[in-house]
């Protein structure tokens, strides 16, 4: 069916249209830009509430809230520091995201890599120890988290005995063939810094006969490592 | 009789197919794909996985609100126009007529199906993308048979409508419903147990749907076809109820 021609339509209609457009573009821009502030984090809902806001799709609920919770990071056009959010808060989104979707990586990559390199202590340990709370829920799936929890422990935290139980944890806990050797050796290199050198020789000593090591490279550089650890134990003696 | 269902089948499915149906089908697949880019943009890891879960799920709501919205507006037109009562004055069983509806919205639902399907093709394994194409069938008409039965009870478009996705929405969330319900630690008063009663009476009347289409099937290639038989198995046991329900109304229906 043809429409009618615009002319058909009576002018003051057509004035209604064009003026009530035009106001409302303006009264758009004459409102004030929204101003950045440091929102506080709403308190994460409790699991039942979000299995029931999910409508039986828990998996898709999870990923756009883990896009949600990383948005707090950048609010209204300016860049939040994460020191500034409630990291309790942050710790129970993380908490009930992973709960929605245990597979997913993600929580635990932001907990390690966004949420646990901020330059406030107190704030970096304790997403380091959540880290290292769900890690021992899934040791094989979630090693990755952990031995990044490792290295901030080790470098930026300079707290070698955290740095020595995270990498404990991973060679413990984490025994699955997925879980590469670089990972279950970190303890190694963590004693050795400890100077703990007769821990780190029984580790790397019970590594190499477990038979694990199937590559002959690798093998090689670790029986030098031991001989290097054995001669510096020597040394110290 | 076959004939009978065969042509009101296929004038049930020109109808949508006329209804530029298609066309919206084909628009909701290119937002899917851009709200899935943009997504996946936003992402610092799993991005892929983020990209299939969010436009799976987007995918999957859209159809079943464009065919529970179509089966809806098509039949209170219909009844609107006077075309149920032309069609039962001539020697057509009121069965058939049902029947060949029923067979146009299942037919109808395979179009968005098919296409949602294999727009996940490209993210996932394609043996999960056939598990979750063929459950979104399922899914699909089972909304399409419980909205003909809302128009036939209701014959009005708001609450047919509304019943419709109410009743997929609830099917959806019973499962958490009942859990919720069934907390050890929840007081055990008299109104707890009533509610408790009701969720437990519901979770038995209701396809558990958020057993049925299921996201993670796509993300973590988690799908099995003994599950899936399940679904199936569901499916007719649910479809052949709703068809049993809505004959029952039809036949009882003064036109």
């Amino acid at each position: 069916m043809r429409e009618r021609p615009i002319s058909a339509v009576p002018k003051s209609a057509l004035l209604l249209l064009g003026m009530a457009f035009a106001f409302q573009i303006l009264w758009h821009f004459k409102q004030p830009a929204p101003q950045a502030k440091a929102e506080d984090l709403t308190p994460a809902p409790s699991i039942s509430t979000l299995r029931f806001a999910s409508f039986g799709d828990p998996v898709a609920l999870a990923k756009i809230l883990m896009l949600y919770l990383q948005a707090f990071d950048n609010q209204d056009g300016v860049n939040l520091s994460f020191r500034k959010l409630d990291y309790t808060k942050v710790q129970d989104w993380l908490a009930r995201i992973l709960e929605l979707d245990p597979p997913a990586q993600y929580p635990l990559f932001a907990a390690s890599r966004l949420y646990g390199e901020i330059s406030d202590e107190p704030k970096q340990r304790a997403m380091l120890d959540f880290v290292y709370r769900e890690f021992l829920v899934d040791p094989n799936h979630r090693w990755k988290s952990l031995a990044h929890a490792t290295v901030l422990a080790k470098h930026h935290l300079k707290d070698l005995p955290l740095a020595r139980k995270y990498a404990q944890a991973i060679r413990l806990y984490a025994t699955g063939s997925e879980v590469p050797n670089w990972a279950k050796q970190m303890e190694i290199f963590v004693l050795e810094d400890m100077n703990e050198l007769q821990s780190a020789k029984i580790i790397l000593g019970g590594l190499i006969h477990s038979g694990e090591i199937t590559d002959p490279h690798e093998f090689r550089f670790l029986e030098q490592r031991l001989s290097e650890l054995e001669n510096r134990t020597k040394n110290q003696k | 009789m076959p004939i009978q269902i065969y042509t009101i089948a296929f004038y049930t499915l020109l109808e949508a197919l006329r209804n530029r149906l298609t066309w919206l089908i084909v628009l909701i697949a290119f937002i899917a794909i851009g709200l899935g880019g943009f997504l996946n943009e936003l992402a610092l890891t799993e991005s892929k996985q983020i990209q299939v879960a969010l436009m799976a799920a987007f995918l999957r709501f859209s159809a079943v609100f464009l065919l529970a919205t179509f089966v809806v507006t098509s039949m209170v037109r219909e009844s609107n126009d006077k075309g149920l009562e032309l069609l039962l004055a001539l020697p057509l069983p009121r069965a058939a007529y049902l029947l060949g509806k029923l067979t146009g919205f299942a037919v109808l639902a395979l179009i968005p199906a098919l296409l949602f399907g294999l727009l996940t093709i490209f993210f996932t394994a394609p043996a999960q993308t056939a598990m979750w194409t063929i459950s979104l069938v399922c899914e699909l008409w089972i909304v399409a048979a419980f909205s003909m039965l809302c128009v036939l009870t209701f014959n009005q478009i708001m609450v047919a409508l509304s019943a419709a996705m109410g009743f997929y929405l609830l099917a959806r969330s019973i499962d958490t419903l009942q859990l919720i319900g069934n907390d050890p630690l929840a007081a055990h008063t008299a109104s707890q147990q009533v509610i408790q009663f009701v969720v437990n009476a519901c979770s038995a009347v209701l396809p558990h749907l958020d057993q049925f289409t299921r996201t993670e099937w796509l993300v973590y290639h988690t799908g099995n076809w003994s599950a899936l038989s399940m679904l199936l198995g569901q499916s007719a046991i649910y479809f052949a109820l709703l068809s049993g329900a809505a004959l029952f109304d039809l036949y009882r229906k003064n036109i």
